[in-house]
């Protein structure tokens, strides 16, 4: 099975202190990869560096083929990630902040009402300023556009953070259909009671290094996966 | 790439046009700026005519730093600068879409403060041709060169102080070409009035071509390094 990120011991100095210290990480298509670790463990710095958007010091990291340091810019438009920002615009409504979206990243507006009414965006509210929205509701609106936008792959920054139970069931449900329809998400998260049911697998990071990872749900169904992960010590399964 | 330019343009414009940052504080502060100068000038109005395209240049100069700082305000909060990076719209088109929001802005602005050094200063225009285009040349290289240095001091903590520091001498030809352009056109020099074979029409359009091209080409390492 091909693998949609691998990272080879990928260091990352951002500011005096390294963010990333020799991460060394492999994640095979269609799998579900949950982050885990303290704050300032290097969680965000793996997604950011997967979205292209922070750049490697050293080390080797290839996403979905394309190599970080020479691709990084043709990456983007194959990547959707989450982060802490919702990254919208208050002015613009509901419905403008996903179709520019989904626009931007040259993706079909097909899926855009589906999108909008599965995360319970319609009526009203999708002529709203995203700027008097709540804060679970500006995260409903940035997932809407990743739904829309339907990256193959998914780069989730505590994406349970400010939802309630409703949306986080809905999350769920829609990691669990865009992984079968074949696109991989690797997600970041403090909530193990949420995310863990999600993944194939976790991965733990300390002081910006792998230090661990377990197999949670599936990934040892797939014994090609499995011996392709253990290539590399990010993919070596501990638990 | 222009199809990119038209989706960045068209949201920056629907954000002012719902926000009205730049109608509703931007252009006030700039006829505020004819109306000061026009107290501290006196009441006579021959001095007042004669300082009026300089006094219209500076205008728009101080109000395309604000327009331009107004255009990347938009990408701080929230996150959206990584949002318009991740996006993946090409940055030639980003650059463009955002000089052509400001662009226009400014366009507005200058009609109304056109207006204004008319009613104000006394002025009478011989060359409306003229004046239009060297306003158009002007402004599409204020924005194109704004944008750019915008960009530039995008990341920055000391943005807001920052760019009017790095765009204001570079704009300088702009401001002494188009005053001496509007002279011209106002009756106000020995210029070749109407013609935009005018030398200093040509350099505002030469300064607008090297700003427009400059940007397309070093506007996505300006982005990826701030």
């Amino acid at each position: 099975m091909a693998l949609a990120v691998l990272l080879r011991t990928a260091v990352c100095v951002t500011g005096r202190f390294p963010a990333l210290a020799g991460v060394d990480l492999a994640v095979a298509q269609g799998e579900v990869v949950v982050l885990e670790g303290p704050n300032g463990a290097g969680k965000t710095s793996v997604l950011r560096v997967c979205a292209g958007l922070l750049a490697l010091s050293s080390g080797h990291g290839t996403v979905l083929g394309c190599d970080l340091r020479r691709d990084a810019a043709a990456l983007r438009r194959r990547v959707g990630m989450l982060g802490h920002g919702s990254a919208l615009y208050d002015d613009l409504t509901v419905v403008e902040n996903v179709r520019f979206g989904a626009r931007a990243a040259g993706a079909e507006l097909s899926n855009l009402e589906g999108a909008l009414d599965r995360l319970e965006l319609g009526g009203r509210v999708r002529r709203t300023p995203v700027g008097r929205l709540s804060a679970g509701q500006r995260r409903r609106v940035a997932l809407a556009v990743l739904l829309t936008r339907r990256p193959e792959l998914w780069l989730l920054d505590e994406p349970h953070a400010g939802l309630d139970a409703g949306a986080r069931t809905t999350l769920g449900e829609i990691v669990a259909e865009v992984v079968a329809e074949g696109a991989t998400v690797l997600l970041a998260s403090h909530e193990p009671e949420v995310s863990w049911p999600l993944a194939d697998r976790v991965v733990s990071l300390v002081g910006g290094r792998v230090i661990g990872a377990r197999d949670v749900r599936r990934v040892s169904r797939r014994a090609g996966a499995s011996d392709e992960l253990r290539a590399v010590p990010g993919g070596v399964h501990v638990a | 790439m222009w199809r990119d330019t038209v989706l960045v343009a068209g949201k920056d414009l629907r954000i002012e046009l719902r926000s009205r940052v730049v109608m509703h504080q931007v252009v006030p502060v700039a006829v505020l700026m004819l109306v000061l100068f026009a107290f501290a000038l006196g009441p006579d109005r021959a001095p007042m005519a004669q300082a009026a395209p300089g006094l219209f240049w500076v205008a728009v100069l101080f109000a395309s730093v604000l327009a331009v700082q107004r255009s990347f305000a938009l990408e701080a909060p929230d996150g959206a600068r990584d949002g318009l990076r991740l996006s993946g719209l090409d940055p030639a088109g980003v650059f463009l879409g955002k000089t052509a929001a400001v662009a226009l802005q400014l366009v507005v602005l200058e009609v109304v403060l056109t207006a204004g050094v008319v009613v104000l200063y006394g002025s009478h225009v011989r060359s409306y041709g003229s004046i239009v285009v060297a306003a158009l040349a002007g402004t599409a290289g204020l924005a194109a060169a704004g944008t750019l240095y915008g960009a530039l001091a995008a990341g920055l903590r000391v943005r807001e102080t920052l760019l009017p520091f790095l765009f204001l001498p570079v704009a300088a030809p702009v401001l002494l070409a188009g005053t001496r352009a509007w002279q011209a056109a106002l009756g106000l020099g020995a210029g070749n009035v109407g013609s935009a074979g005018d030398p200093w029409v040509r350099l505002l359009l030469v300064f607008a071509a090297v700003y427009l091209a400059l940007g397309v080409v070093i506007f996505g390492p300006l982005q990826e390094a701030s």
